[in-house]
């Protein structure tokens, strides 16, 4: 699903590499764990696999799709097969709940058949029925962190890749967004999350990939967040 | 994306920026307008010209008791020459109607146009010189009836109305040339806001635009309700533009054309061709401005 090959990174007007020679694969229908300290890649990682960046050099491959070769009009194309959730969610403020999840599916030019399918379904899934006519202010954190990830999933896309998804959540919300990815993972879909949460990594006991000044340091198959040995 | 949804987002985006969308409805027909000013001037030019053109005549005179050029250091033409000089005009192809004025018909004519002058009873009817005037059937080719009749015995002067009225149509040439420009200043004008409006638009929606990459929107459907946007705006200008040129040519024919009978006034048609040029630069203008800025602003 992901396969890194030989990838470096580095920006412009920067010495140290972001990342630095890493290689690694990630299969279809696997949960990851990507951990480290700010600074240690981890983002670079997400943009790469996005195609926000290139690489320096190296090659990438991304469901089935060279990055490398991938023209600029295909990136579309490409985001399509990954749905992405952020810490700060992004939601759009002044669209519901249930608008802004049917929002992906109408700039993706769904019919109204199948939005009005699809959305009470997702509703379903993340746990938010009854809540669909609120605005996203109206909900809670965790709950608004639910429709992000409803959004984001609702195109049934093969990846879903989670940046610090629970960061702006007290531990007990976090466990609800936990069983809501791994649901997702159960259905097929290949999770990557980046976290600085040892908690969830503990709990989880998911593959972690470890990240240190643009190193792979760990991999394992089922982690915990600090290195044990 | 579907079009139901498509127009739903154009109609909030274009509410939410309820007074930028004002301002350029505003600058867009007024700018519009002042080109189409520039067009219809253009067309009333065009207009004169065809009426007047169409009245000038170019004018034989013959040597008559006053005349001082050499041609005439014979004495009066002789009926002989006249004659001759008249077969040889209608014998030229452009030629369209010749019709011979003479010195009691030219003093007829003379104390008709200065009745309230004392100059007409100083004048009599030997002083005038006689005429032909000659109709041709394209204007501005007078100079072969110069080049054939100038310098020949009996021929006076051949005069051409039209060298007068050219340094008239001149003025107005620099008129019409500088209502275009006018026009065509407030276009871009129009266009620079139309184009920060976009920017502004871009900016107040990056929320919406983010999203829409994240989840791979085409730039294209992501570029589409601004386009639309900064278009509806300019045809809306355009309506009112066409409205104000409509009003224009109402007002000349109601008030400006009985005063003015020495002239014809452009036609209703001209006001629809340059209406419908002023769709095509307001689509063009706005399609355009939109494009350059979305490009630079709304990057995938």
């Amino acid at each position: 699903m992901i396969r890194f090959e030989n990838v470096t990174k580095v920006y412009a007007g920067q010495e140290r590499p972001a990342l630095d020679s890493v290689n690694l694969e990630i299969t279809k229908g696997e949960f990851v764990f990507l951990v480290g300290k700010s600074g240690s890649g981890k983002s670079t990682f997400l943009r790469l696999i996005l195609r926000e960046e290139r690489p320096t050099s190296g090659i990438i491959h991304v469901a089935g799709k060279d990055l490398g070769s991938l023209a600029n009009h295909k990136v579309p194309e490409l985001r399509r097969q990954v749905g992405t959730v952020f810490q700060d969610f992004r939601l759009l403020p002044n669209k519901t709940i249930s608008e802004n999840i049917a929002f992906s599916l109408h700039v993706l030019g769904y019919s109204q058949k199948e939005i009005n399918r699809e959305v009470p379904e997702m509703l379903e899934l993340v746990g938010l029925e009854d809540k669909g006519d609120r605005l996203p202010s109206e909900i809670s954190g965790g709950e608004q962190q639910r429709v992000a990830i409803a959004r984001a999933y609702v195109t049934k896309p093969p990846i879903i890749i989670a940046d610090e998804p629970t960061g702006n959540l007290d531990p007990e919300l976090s466990v609800g967004i936990m069983k809501l990815l791994d649901r997702i993972n159960r259905e097929g879909t290949t999770v990557l999350m980046a976290t600085h949460d040892s908690g969830i990594v503990d709990q989880m006991r998911k593959r972690v990939i470890e990240l240190d000044g643009g190193h792979v340091i760990r991999d394992q198959v089922r982690g915990v967040y600090g290195y044990t040995g | 994306m579907r079009a139901g949804f498509l127009f739903k987002e154009v109609r909030i985006g274009l509410r939410r920026n309820l007074t930028m969308t004002f301002a350029v409805v505003v600058t867009v027909a007024i700018s519009l307008s002042l080109l189409g000013i520039g067009l219809l001037s253009n067309a009333q030019v065009n207009a004169m010209k065809d009426y007047w053109y169409d009245k000038i005549e170019v004018s034989v005179f013959l040597c008559g008791t006053l005349s001082e050029s050499p041609t005439c250091a014979n004495g009066v033409v002789t009926p002989d020459q006249r004659a001759a000089i008249k077969t040889d005009l209608e014998a030229l192809p452009v030629v369209q109607s010749v019709f011979y004025e003479s010195q009691t018909e030219a003093f007829t004519r003379f104390k008709e146009r200065f009745k309230n002058s004392a100059i007409a009873q100083n004048v009599t009817a030997d002083q005038l010189p006689e005429s032909f005037r000659v109709k041709l059937k394209d204007p501005t080719q007078f100079d072969v009836v110069v080049s054939a009749f100038s310098g020949r015995p009996g021929v006076d002067i051949v005069q051409d109305q039209r060298t007068i009225l050219e340094k008239f149509f001149k003025l107005l040439d620099v008129l019409r040339n500088g209502a275009l420009l006018v026009g065509l200043f407030s276009v871009l004008t129009a266009a620079l806001l139309i184009s920060n409006t976009l920017r502004i638009a871009a900016f107040n929606r990056r929320r919406e635009t983010g999203v829409m990459k994240l989840v791979g929107a085409s730039s294209w459907s992501i570029q589409l309700p601004f386009l639309l946007e900064g278009v509806f705006s300019a045809v809306l200008g355009w309506v009112f533009a066409t409205g104000l040129l409509s009003g224009l040519k109402y007002v000349v024919d109601q008030k400006v054309a009985p005063l003015l009978t020495f002239t014809k006034f452009f036609a209703w048609d001209q006001v629809w061709t340059s209406s419908a040029i002023l769709l095509g630069v307001g689509l063009f203008v706005s399609i355009l401005a939109s494009l350059i800025t979305l490009r630079r602003y709304l990057k995938v």
